[in-house]
């Protein structure tokens, strides 16, 4: 018997165009001890089962078959008390954001406490020697004095170690975590995973941990359930699932995940469920004004970029207090190559792209664009016309009130380069040739999906044939196999159009896929700037040592 | 280019969710119909009030107090809903009272709505002292409850204007007043609502292709701002129909040459006491289906354009 | 947190300043105050001395220094309409307005919050759906119409409770107050329902729905993870955090209940400052328009403040953070 058992579970939520099948059927079970993982893309379902099996689903959602069984005992359908009981006291749930998962008005002494007291018969005092002793265990320093303070005192990373005391507090059996990392940085993400994997070991709970990252699901997790449209599609043992995957969509999956050890020239694309679309970068080549690449010139000269932000407003200019979020960075990038940046939240590679891109003024420093100043210029409507950037955001980087012919328009028709039927004709030759139909065109934002509208945010950037492109995260929202989509179409372009680019990223391995040379970010400070290959097989500065062994190493791949 | 034809526009409308949450709605339905149906009748009133009140040719004193439905003492005429002190038809004088009531509701909305929009998009895109500025300014009225805000400004009005025209006046005084006091609302929501979408890549896209920023403004983020106003919008529709009536019942409102209901409720007030309740009833409770409705549709609204709160 | 105090002080008195200068402005420039108080006979040398009485030929600063000063010591001049001083009217209206807005402020924030927590946690209840249905018709009904609907019930028909008036009153030095009489009470029955209910559906309303954004929350999605009681939820982790938003606009409610006591009053014949405001304004009396105006902002900006300081215990990211 299993500790948890979950058997054929179907959960469904009725809309107006009939039930929405959120879970189909699935099965899979927990073992004392084992760290579970169920991985999946967005939309697969793997969260709605944790959800479910705390019975906290949101109406009208709700369980239409199967069975959840603890300890072999049914726990599906109990009624609101005897769940209540259930939850906290055997199974615990860890949610995605430390930030929004602690109530701000208490401090964490009194979330502890309380918690502890609902589920043992403790007296306040006792309670409290428990909380103490549950920080220790989830290792924050100085334990006694922090217990009364409020969430906001903390760090992300030590908020979630927090919730994860929280969850701890009745001694479970059962934890869910769902996606317990994906807000943190690499180095954060790593020291809560060894935390889960620590606990789940000595005090033999059984943990469901839900990620859509592959990486997590191969350093951390001892069995694992790949998920796809609501559907088990495979499982087993992390190490033969992920070794040998039997079932075509596992495989598909794993192939698009970017490796850490090896540059690949492209993504193998294994298509599943027909989801590929091509990409006609010979049709786009032909009629594209290239310019040639000069090897001696380099297309941008950047010298001791700096940018300050406001930290404190005053009156006086005097007591006014500021960060540095770029301090003296300089670089070069050579004409037709990918220079990435690479860094942690906060470490300032967006801010070094959004001066380039002139969204934000400089502090400090200068920008040469072939060999032509773009700071403390007025006019740089020329400049403007040559590059073009890609955003993190697909949901966000589109004006959802404009049609998207309008959207892929914009910048041409701004910079009076098209106008009338030839802009149409180009629109309608972007859309096709980035694997969507003229039709798509006459339709709004919200009618595509994400890796969709990444697409149609690259024929925009296309639309003006600019020389260079900036690559803001293009990738980070997506799901792995679009992922390999889209960064395979930027490696075309690059390749194909001359295009120079500048890829911005904080994940290692997608970095390796896609630069030629990488600068490393460390709070505003460029600590290291190197070849790629150079950079990830002998790292100099300490910091990039820090960062790549931090980086999942995807054992059994 | 780029422009949807009518048959698509109109397809699109047809398909919406919009449209189907509204049928399935009978409140909002039924309010939808009850503001349709005011409306209607204070537009066409000239032409389906029975009598026209203030023509004073047509006008009987001998009509004076006859209750409804009931043949007069006198000229034997008979009024659906009875006449007042004057012998004017009540229904014919709420017709035309409703226009006035509307017109003041609309133009004060609207006016609260153009001065509210454009200093919040303002505020909120261009932030710095400008905001500082714009949002002190509403705070400290924000602080001050509207209705005293429209009371001082046509107090004022009242005392600045040679007597001669005040009556005349009255009408935009009020529009002026209601609206100036009502824009807060919007600016704030406008504001907070462009500090969101001022963030979002779409507007990091448009500024770098170098538009100019009133054409981002006015391209990019109002159009995806205006959704929370559609609802504010309604609701204070409800609330300066209530501050019209308000004022026009304390008598700093449309003149007795110029009666809304508020006026008309002020003047039936005084034969409540004395058994012509109609007088009052009636103005009374079209003032309270008009309200009752638009605020219905209001909480409808909101309740739709924003599913997360349901 | 000092700093933050310190902030909010001198903000309010910016705002009084501000007041200042708009009820001055009336004052000096709607209509000719000299006009205004000698009527129509009156000679060139009346003119002369009460301008420099008055100070009119001053630089305009210091006519505003003074009037602030004037306006300090409680002296707003004399009602043009009365012929008596503001300051000893408005000392005999306030006690009226003052009891009438505490007792419709406590009436409308009590029930207020106990009906809208209540409609937030049983939102789907049949009893919560017909509080929010009637709570839109309350919002709807003008408050002259509640109290007119309430006088025909209780004093045309029922003949219970007075329509007008404040009843007897009895006077504790230059304080009269009607708390101490019966028909005191019974005369402030209505005047403070008729005020108060309006009030109440508003911040029952916005209880509701700040209670229902709280439940919807993380971290209270997590506390019921962690297995607490619904009880623990609601009154523990939701109810403080919903407190956050409702206090602003509680204060801003109680501005609105000095406000809306004009229209009360005047309703009601009730014997004070809302009555006389409402009074000045159909008669253009600007002194006791000026006064009124001080008077109140005065009230509102303490509110305001309290408010603010409200917070502070509140919210502990406002307590250590200078902000």
């Amino acid at each position: 018997m299993s500790l948890l058992e979950i058997d054929e579970l179907t959960v469904e939520f009725p809309t107006r165009q009939g039930a929405f099948v959120a879970v189909d059927g699935a099965s899979l079970s927990v073992e004392a001890g084992q760290i579970h993982g169920l991985v999946g893309e967005s939309g697969a379902g793997k969260s709605t089962i944790g959800v479910a099996i705390m019975g906290l689903l949101e109406k009208p959602g709700h369980i239409t078959g199967g069975t959840i069984s603890l300890k072999g005992e049914h726990i599906s359908g109990l009624n609101t008390a005897a769940m209540q009981a259930l939850r906290g006291k055997q199974i615990s749930m860890i949610f995605q954001d430390p930030l929004t998962s602690l109530n701000p008005l208490l401090t964490i002494g009194d979330q502890l406490t309380e918690t502890i007291r609902a589920h043992l018969n403790l007296t306040q005092d006792e309670a409290n020697q428990r909380a103490i002793e549950l920080l220790e265990l989830v290792r924050i320093p100085d334990p006694k004095t922090r217990i009364t303070q409020y969430p906001h005192q903390f760090s992300g990373g030590m908020r979630q170690r927090i919730v994860i005391a929280l969850a701890l507090c009745s001694e479970p059996d059962v934890i869910i975590a769902d996606e317990p990392t994906t807000a943190l940085d690499v180095s954060v993400q790593a020291q809560v995973l060894a935390l889960i994997k620590e606990l789940a070991r000595e005090k033999q709970v059984g943990v469901i941990l839900i990620t859509h990252d592959m990486g997590v699901i191969a350093d951390t997790t001892d069995v694992m359930t790949v998920m796809y449209q609501g559907k088990v599609v495979e499982n087993g043992l992390t190490s033969q699932v992920l070794g040998q995957p039997k079932h075509a969509y596992t495989q598909s999956l794993i192939a698009a995940v970017p490796r850490p050890n090896e540059r690949m020239h492209r993504f193998p694309l294994v298509s599943y469920g027909g989801r590929t679309q091509d990409f006609q970068i010979d049709d786009l080549a032909r009629n594209w004004n290239k310019t040639e690449i000069d090897a001696n010139q380099p297309l941008f000269e950047v010298s001791k970029l700096t940018k300050r932000f406001l930290k404190k407003s005053a009156l006086l200019p005097s007591s006014q207090e500021y960060s540095t979020a770029v301090d003296e960075v300089s670089f070069n990038i050579q004409q037709g190559e990918v220079f990435g940046i690479v860094g942690e939240s906060g470490s300032g590679k967006s801010t070094i792209a959004r001066m380039i891109a002139g969204l934000y003024g400089v502090d400090g420093g200068s920008i040469l664009f072939d060999g032509k100043p773009v700071t403390g210029v007025k006019d740089l409507s020329d400049y403007r016309r040559q590059i073009q950037m890609i955003f993190q955001d697909p949901y966000s980087s589109l004006n959802p009130r404009m049609r998207i012919d309008a959207i892929i328009g914009e910048p041409a028709k701004h910079h009076k380069l098209l106008s009338g039927k030839a802009l149409q004709k180009r629109v309608d030759e972007l859309l096709e040739q980035v694997g969507l139909t003229a039709a798509a065109g006459k339709k709004y934002p919200h009618e595509f999906s994400g890796g969709q509208r990444q697409r149609i945010s690259i024929a925009r950037a296309l639309a003006t044939q600019p020389r260079f492109l900036i690559c803001d995260e293009p990738t980070s929202a997506l799901d792995v196999s679009i992922q390999a989509q889209i960064l395979n179409i930027l490696k075309d372009l690059q390749e194909h159009l001359n295009l120079t680019m500048l890829f911005i990223s904080h994940d290692l391995p997608v970095i390796r896929q896609m630069c030629d040379r990488v600068g490393v970010m460390q709070g505003g400070i460029m600590v290291e700037q190197r070849e790629t290959e150079a950079l990830f097989t002998n790292p100099q500065h300490a910091y990039t040592q820090e960062l790549l062994s931090f980086m999942p190493q995807l054992k059994g791949i | 280019m780029f422009n949807l034809t009518l048959p698509e526009r109109l397809d699109r409308i047809l398909k919406s969710d919009f449209l189907w949450r509204l049928s399935r709605s009978p409140v909002a339905i039924l309010s939808l119909l009850v503001v349709t149906l005011l409306v209607l009748g204070a537009v066409f009133a000239p032409w389906i009030a029975p009598f026209d009140p203030y023509d004073s040719a047509s006008l009987d004193l001998m009509n004076g107090f006859t209750a409804p439905l009931t043949e007069n003492d006198f000229t034997g005429q008979q009024f659906l809903l009875g006449t007042d002190d004057q012998g004017r038809d009540v229904l014919s004088t709420i017709l035309y009272g409703m226009r006035i009531s509307l017109f003041v509701g609309f133009a004060s909305v609207l006016f609260a709505m153009v001065l509210g929009i454009s200093l919040g998009l303002i505020a909120g895109y261009l932030g710095g002292w400008v905001d500082t500025i714009i949002m002190r300014i509403a705070d400290v009225q924000l602080t001050f409850p509207s209705i005293l805000v429209a009371m001082l400004i046509f107090g004022i009005a009242k005392g600045v204007m040679p007597a001669e025209y005040r009556d005349q006046m009255a009408i935009w005084v009020l529009i002026i007043a209601i609206g100036l006091s009502d824009w807060v609302q919007f600016a704030r929501v406008v504001r907070g609502a462009t500090l969101v979408e001022k963030n979002r890549e779409y507007v990091m896209a448009a500024q770098l292709i170098g538009q100019p920023t009133p054409i981002i403004m006015w391209r990019h983020i109002l159009p995806n701002v205006l959704s929370p106003v559609l609802v504010i919008a309604t609701i204070s529709l409800a609330l300066a129909i209530i501050a019209e009536a308000t004022l026009s019942f304390l008598g700093v409102g449309a003149p007795p040459t110029q009666p809304s209901l508020g006026t008309l409720i002020r003047i039936g007030q005084g034969f409540m006491f004395s058994g012509e309740w109609w007088i009052l009833l009636f103005p009374a409770l079209t003032l309270l289906a008009l309200a009752l409705s638009v605020n219905l549709l209001g909480d409808w609204l909101r309740d739709t354009l924003n599913p997360k709160l349901r | 947190m000092f700093n933050y105090i310190l902030k909010r002080v001198a903000q309010s008195g910016l705002v009084l300043l501000v007041v200042g200068l708009v009820a001055f402005s009336m004052f000096r420039f709607v209509g000719d105050p000299i006009d205004n108080m000698l009527g129509q006979e009156r000679t060139v040398e009346d003119v002369e001395r009460l301008r420099t009485e008055l100070g009119l030929d001053l630089p305009f600063i210091v006519q505003y220094g003074r009037f602030l000063g004037d306006a300090v010591q409680g002296n707003f001049g004399v009602s043009y309409r009365q012929g008596r001083p503001v300051s000893d009217i408005i000392i005999e209206r306030a006690p009226a307005t003052l009891e009438l807005a505490v007792v419709s402020a406590f009436l409308a924030i009590s029930i207020g919050i106990i009906l809208g927590v209540f409609t937030a946690i049983r939102r789907d209840g049949w009893l919560a759906s017909v509080i929010m249905t009637t709570s839109l018709i309350g919002v709807s009904l003008p408050t002259f119409l509640i109290g007119i609907v309430l006088i025909y019930i209780f004093s045309v028909d029922l003949g219970w409770l007075p329509s007008f008036g404040r009843g007897e009153v009895v006077q504790v030095g230059f304080w009269s107050t009607g708390f101490l009489t019966k028909s005191g009470w019974l005369a402030l029955i209505l005047p403070a329902i008729t005020l108060g209910l309006y009030q109440m559906t508003l911040i029952m309303r916005l209880v509701r729905s700040e209670m229902l954004e709280v439940l919807r929350q993380d971290y209270v999605r997590f506390a019921r993870a962690r297995g607490l009681s619904e009880r623990v939820v609601h009154f523990r982790h939701a109810l403080k955090n919903t407190l956050v938003p409702v206090i602003t606009v509680t204060g801003l409610q109680l501005g609105s209940i000095i406000a809306f006591a004009i229209i009360t009053e005047s309703v009601f014949q009730w014997p004070g400052l809302g009555l006389l405001f409402i009074n000045a304004i159909q008669f253009v009396d600007i002194p006791v328009m000026a006064a009124y105006l001080m008077l109140i902002s005065v009230m509102f900006v303490t509110i305001n403040l309290v408010v603010d300081l409200l917070y502070v215990f509140i919210d502990p990211r406002l307590r250590e953070g200078g902000l």
